[in-house]
């Protein structure tokens, strides 16, 4: 793709700007409402610097900034292309959203530590956007080890002998598969070619290595970067739901998990190039391995009493999705694994938000507890239905969408036999989600089904927490109405390859 | 001045040491801000000097005027520039730190104790800028007798201790010297470079002398740099010594040494020799492998600060001798680089352990109960260290494990490569264990009960300035070394290019 640069500066400042915010968050430690004000203004500044530059990418532009070569060849460098575009929105717009949501959360349960919660939240978004903005596999893995280290604290927040655990699960999985096979592979790739390791549209690697090197470095990366929660290296995910609910809403349904993935893509789009991939018939392999990740996780979702580990799971399965959509290497399934990105991005941390309403109001967290709830948080529930609808991919949201082109990819690349695992996952998707809903409304208890409804005996949590989830829930049904601009953005990345 | 730089950078600290011996009885009080103070000049001299080795080349520095190879000669190329800049700098760090812990450790004997830490700085220099085989022995002797006596100092175990690491340094030293026995009866030369013209000179590379010459050295620079199995002196020796010892030790004993071997190997004998005749590479990639792993696993097994940090080093001297012999110019270049990398690095977790124990008494990782909290700076440093230790970017130890995993992979020794990377992963775990206890505290609470964010009984209680300025630099001086390693290594290139090495390997 011979398209036109632009060189600018915004990118990397939308990047280190909640980077920057940390220090009056923290010098602010001491007035709550002026503190959370810096995180609302760091964030709608990164939302209007993300989107100050989607004009431009949209005419099919890319827009890059280099900081200073680091090693011999090899730059810290940005690059905002249509797929770093549709991530950096998705995440940029949900941290505002989450920041009300996380005022609502953490002063509704009078959590400790406020202030180191919301600086280290800011840092994560900070790696997360450097991580979409990304020109090289270099300063990709950069970031991507920034958030691990980021995030830790956050999952941590309650530094009980149960967050302990989650933590040594959450930073053995991602630090040992990070160090372990993205480095050298990294390394590798950087021996074999010599070169900068940019990411380009038809990869760098064809012609550098042979056919069994290529396999070898594909699951690497592909098991690396772990945060995707590919199976066998998932079990860090339902382990960090030991975190306040928005790090679990915004970090292990969008940005932390969507890291993995995207990252999984920008290897197999980037580096490798999907031609490369096609020609060697690799991605079979991994579009297996996805497959019975989705399979195994919706089984254990089903399982799962505590609702925050049952849409851990569910999100496990989600992700490979989107792994398996890359893997299929068909435009139409590359451009379902972006969209998919944003789409189960927005029903997650909708599920998720309701979680933790629902903890804040009620302090149930298992899910044989919220019979007939529905009654007494009628929003809430109302906004648990839709964002369940759109991560089974049923109308009117936005998940049906990429889940057709996931399907129609699918048939593109001749792989038919992945359709009986689509049907069946969305049958389970649905078996472990809607239930809850239903429930909600017409317990199975008589006495709680023969109550009535009046909005007089309702009990939400705070505005701030049912405004977020409401808003969000809206966004996934907007989504399933307009999901062009997700659609236009993914297609700048597919069109590459002609 | 400038001219004289190169003899400055030992001779400042030399000729403090003997003031200090002189007058610091009388009054302690000028010990600490004399030593500092020299070191402030031996620092200046080194980075004087290396600015002159970048912008002119090799200096030849003639001490007393006297011709080599009948005189003393320091031959100072990009190599040992760079290495007398960092030992003079961690040097200096130390001798920061050094205020309170003296104080507090060994209070009878203060301007012994500075006399004695100006002279190991002495022998650790000049071992480093002495082009001199003969001379090399000697700084080495001195080094290691203030050493011997610096470890002493510490509590009932450090006297057993140091006097194992008396016997087998001497052994050591012993090995080294009949190493240069050889050489000189063969050549007739004393002087680094004119030995290896003279073997060049009299095509004597076959003579079993040169050969045993060359094991005899390696073997007796190994001992004293304490590579596996040769490293039982270690740890109990950094372990019990006083803080202030074993923050200068640790750093820069075994990698002075390190930087003694590639000296030898590649300036008197020669890569051609050293990995073209000999061709041990695949065995001794193997032992570095074995004393990576060993080291790592060892220090796994320790609940002793200090002992599961000497343990640690052990497996870094693995790294660095493993790169080495890669006989890979990435494999040399990131082993050199590691050398600066790995001082400073070990200052900082050193620094870290010296302070806990100043602060606590305690020995063990206990000692570290819920520090975030009380000594939340003092964590920022260790931190650093720590991420420098595991190699996690932008620190120095990402960099140096860049450079040396890449010579693993163009070499194709790919079991250096997993013992690099393993060793990262124990790092990890070690490190992570630390910063647990730091941060939920020994006993975290069951559920998770403390809402109230105002129920710290006591706020913080940081080490005094004296102690934490020195960490905080080291840990800055991490990051500086990591984004700027690309300039350290076109030094280090400069150095490394010149042996047309490389094509070996392959």
């Amino acid at each position: 793709m011979s398209s036109e640069s632009i060189t600018s500066f915004t990118p990397v400042f939308a990047s280190i700007v909640s980077l920057l915010a940390v220090l009056p968050i923290a010098l602010l430690g001491k007035k709550p409402n002026l503190r959370e004000g810096a995180t609302f203004v760091a964030a709608f500044i990164k939302f209007g610097l993300v989107l100050s530059m989607l004009p431009a990418i949209l005419a099919g532009k890319t827009i890059e900034y280099t900081i200073w070569e680091i090693v011999p060849n090899l730059e810290i460098a940005f690059r905002v292309d249509g797929l770093g575009m549709l991530f950096g929105l998705v995440a940029s717009s949900l941290w505002i959203v989450t920041s009300l949501y996380s005022i609502g959360y953490m002063r509704g349960l009078k959590e400790h530590s406020q202030t180191r919660f919301f600086s280290f939240f800011a840092v994560s978004l900070s790696a997360t956007i450097g991580v979409a903005f990304a020109a090289n596999l270099f300063t990709l893995y950069l970031f991507y080890e920034m958030l691990s280290l980021a995030t830790y604290p956050l999952v941590t927040h309650h530094q009980d002998k149960e967050a302990r655990i989650g933590g040594r699960t959450y930073l053995t999985y991602l630090l040992s598969t990070s160090i372990g096979f993205v480095l050298p592979a990294m390394i590798f790739v950087y021996v074999k070619t010599g070169s900068s390791m940019d990411f380009s549209s038809d990869g760098f690697l064809n012609g550098h290595i042979g056919a069994t090197e290529a396999l070898i470095l594909l699951l690497l990366f592909t098991f690396g970067f772990a945060k995707s929660g590919l199976m066998p290296f998932h079990s860090w995910l339902p382990g960090a739901m030991v975190a306040p609910t928005p790090v679990s809403a915004l970090l292990h349904a969008v940005a932390v998990v969507k890291v993995g993935v995207f990252c999984i893509l920008r290897v197999y789009t980037g580096v490798f190039g999907t031609d490369f991939l096609q020609s060697l018939d690799l991605g079979v392999v991994v579009a297996w391995i996805a497959a019975f990740t989705i399979v195994v996780s919706s089984l254990i979702a089903l399982s799962q009493d505590n609702l925050k580990r049952r849409l851990a799971f569910s999100t496990v399965g989600q992700l490979s999705y989107i792994i398996l959509g890359a893997a299929l290497l068909s435009d139409r399934a590359v451009t379902g694994s972006m969209t998919h990105i944003a789409m189960h991005a927005v029903g997650k941390i909708t599920l998720f938000m309701c979680a933790g309403a629902v903890f804040v109001a009620t302090g149930k967290k298992y899910i044989s507890q919220m019979d007939g709830l529905g009654k007494k948080m009628p929003i809430t529930f109302a906004a648990f239905s839709i964002g369940a609808l759109s991560v089974i991919g049923l109308p009117p949201a936005g998940g049906l969408i990429s889940k057709f082109y996931l399907v129609t990819g699918a048939m593109d690349a001749g792989q038919s036999a992945l359709l009986v695992i689509f049907l069946i996952s969305t049958i389970l998707n649905a078996a472990y989600l809607l239930p809850i809903g239903y429930r909600a409304f017409f317990p199975k208890d008589p006495k709680l089904a023969a109550e009535p409804f009046s909005w007089k005996n309702t009990q939400e949590a705070s505005w701030q927490c049912i405004t977020p989830l409401s808003v969000t829930a809206v966004l996934a049904v907007i989504l399933f109405i307009k999901p062009q601009l997700l659609l236009q953005l993914a297609g700048l990345m597919v069109g590459g390859n002609g | 001045m400038i001219e004289q730089a190169p003899a400055l950078i030992l001779l400042v600290p030399f000729f403090v040491s003997i003031f200090v011996a002189l007058l610091g009885n009388r009054f302690q009080g000028i010990c600490f801000p004399l030593s500092v103070l020299s070191l402030i000049g031996s620092v200046a001299a080194s980075v004087t000097t290396l600015g002159r080795v970048i912008n002119e080349g090799t200096i030849r520095y003639r001490l007393g005027g006297w011709e080599p190879p009948m005189g003393i000669e320091f031959r100072i190329d990009a190599l040992n520039a760079l290495v007398a800049v960092a030992v003079s700098g961690v040097g200096l760090l130390a001798a920061i730190y050094s205020k309170r812990a003296v104080l507090a450790e060994t209070p009878d004997k203060v301007s012994q104790y500075y006399t004695l830490f100006l002279l190991l700085i002495t022998g650790l220099l000049g071992m480093v800028i002495t082009g001199d085989a003969f001379n090399l022995y000697v700084l080495l002797e001195v080094s290691a007798l203030t050493s011997y006596a610096l470890i002493a100092m510490g509590p009932k175990r450090a006297t057993l201790a140091a006097y194992k690491y008396v016997i087998i340094g001497t052994i050591g030293a012993s090995f080294y010297l009949l190493g240069v026995g050889y050489l000189y009866i063969k050549t007739g030369s004393l002087n680094m470079f004119d030995i290896h013209e003279q073997l060049i000179a009299r095509d004597i590379f076959d003579s079993p002398a040169i050969l045993v010459a060359f094991i005899v050295i390696t073997v007796g620079v190994w001992i004293k740099m304490a590579f596996f199995p040769l490293h039982a002196w270690l740890p109990n020796s950094y372990a019990y010594a006083p803080t202030t010892s074993s923050a200068i030790l640790g750093p820069l004993m075994t990698k002075v040494m390190i930087y003694v071997m590639i000296r030898l190997t590649f300036t008197v004998f020669g890569s051609d020799f050293a990995f073209i005749q000999l061709d041990w590479s695949d065995i001794i990639v193997w032992m570095s492998v074995v004393a990576i792993l060993a080291g790592s696993i060892s220090a796994l097994a320790q609940t002793d600060l200090r002992k599961m940090l000497s343990f640690l080093i052990i497996a870094e001297v693995g790294y660095m001798v493993g790169g080495v012999w890669l006989a890979d110019d990435m494999g040399l270049v990131g082993s050199i680089y590691h050398i600066i990398a790995d001082a400073f690095m070990t200052l900082c977790v050193f620094l870290f352990a010296g302070i806990i124990f100043v602060k606590t008494g305690k020995r063990d990782i206990t000692a570290l109960d819920g520090l975030f909290t009380k000594m939340p700076l003092t964590m920022v440093g260790l931190l650093v260290g720590a991420f420098s230790l595991i190699g996690i970017p932008p620190t120095a130890g990402f960099f140096s494990k860049w450079y040396l995993i890449q010579g693993g992979v163009a070499s194709g020794h790919w079991e250096y490569v997993i013992a690099l990377l393993i060793s990262s992963l124990i790092n990890a775990v070690l490190f992570f264990r630390i910063i647990e206890i730091a941060y939920f505290g020994v006993k975290p609470a069951e559920g998770h009960g403390h809402h109230d964010s105002d129920t710290h009984e006591s706020g913080p209680n940081e080490a005094s300035f004296s102690m934490l300025f020195p960490l905080l630099a080291t840990a800055a001086a991490l990051l500086v070394i990591g984004l700027y390693n690309q300039d350290i290594v076109a030094i280090i290139s400069s150095f490394v290019s010149q042996f047309n090495f490389g094509v070996i390997g392959i």
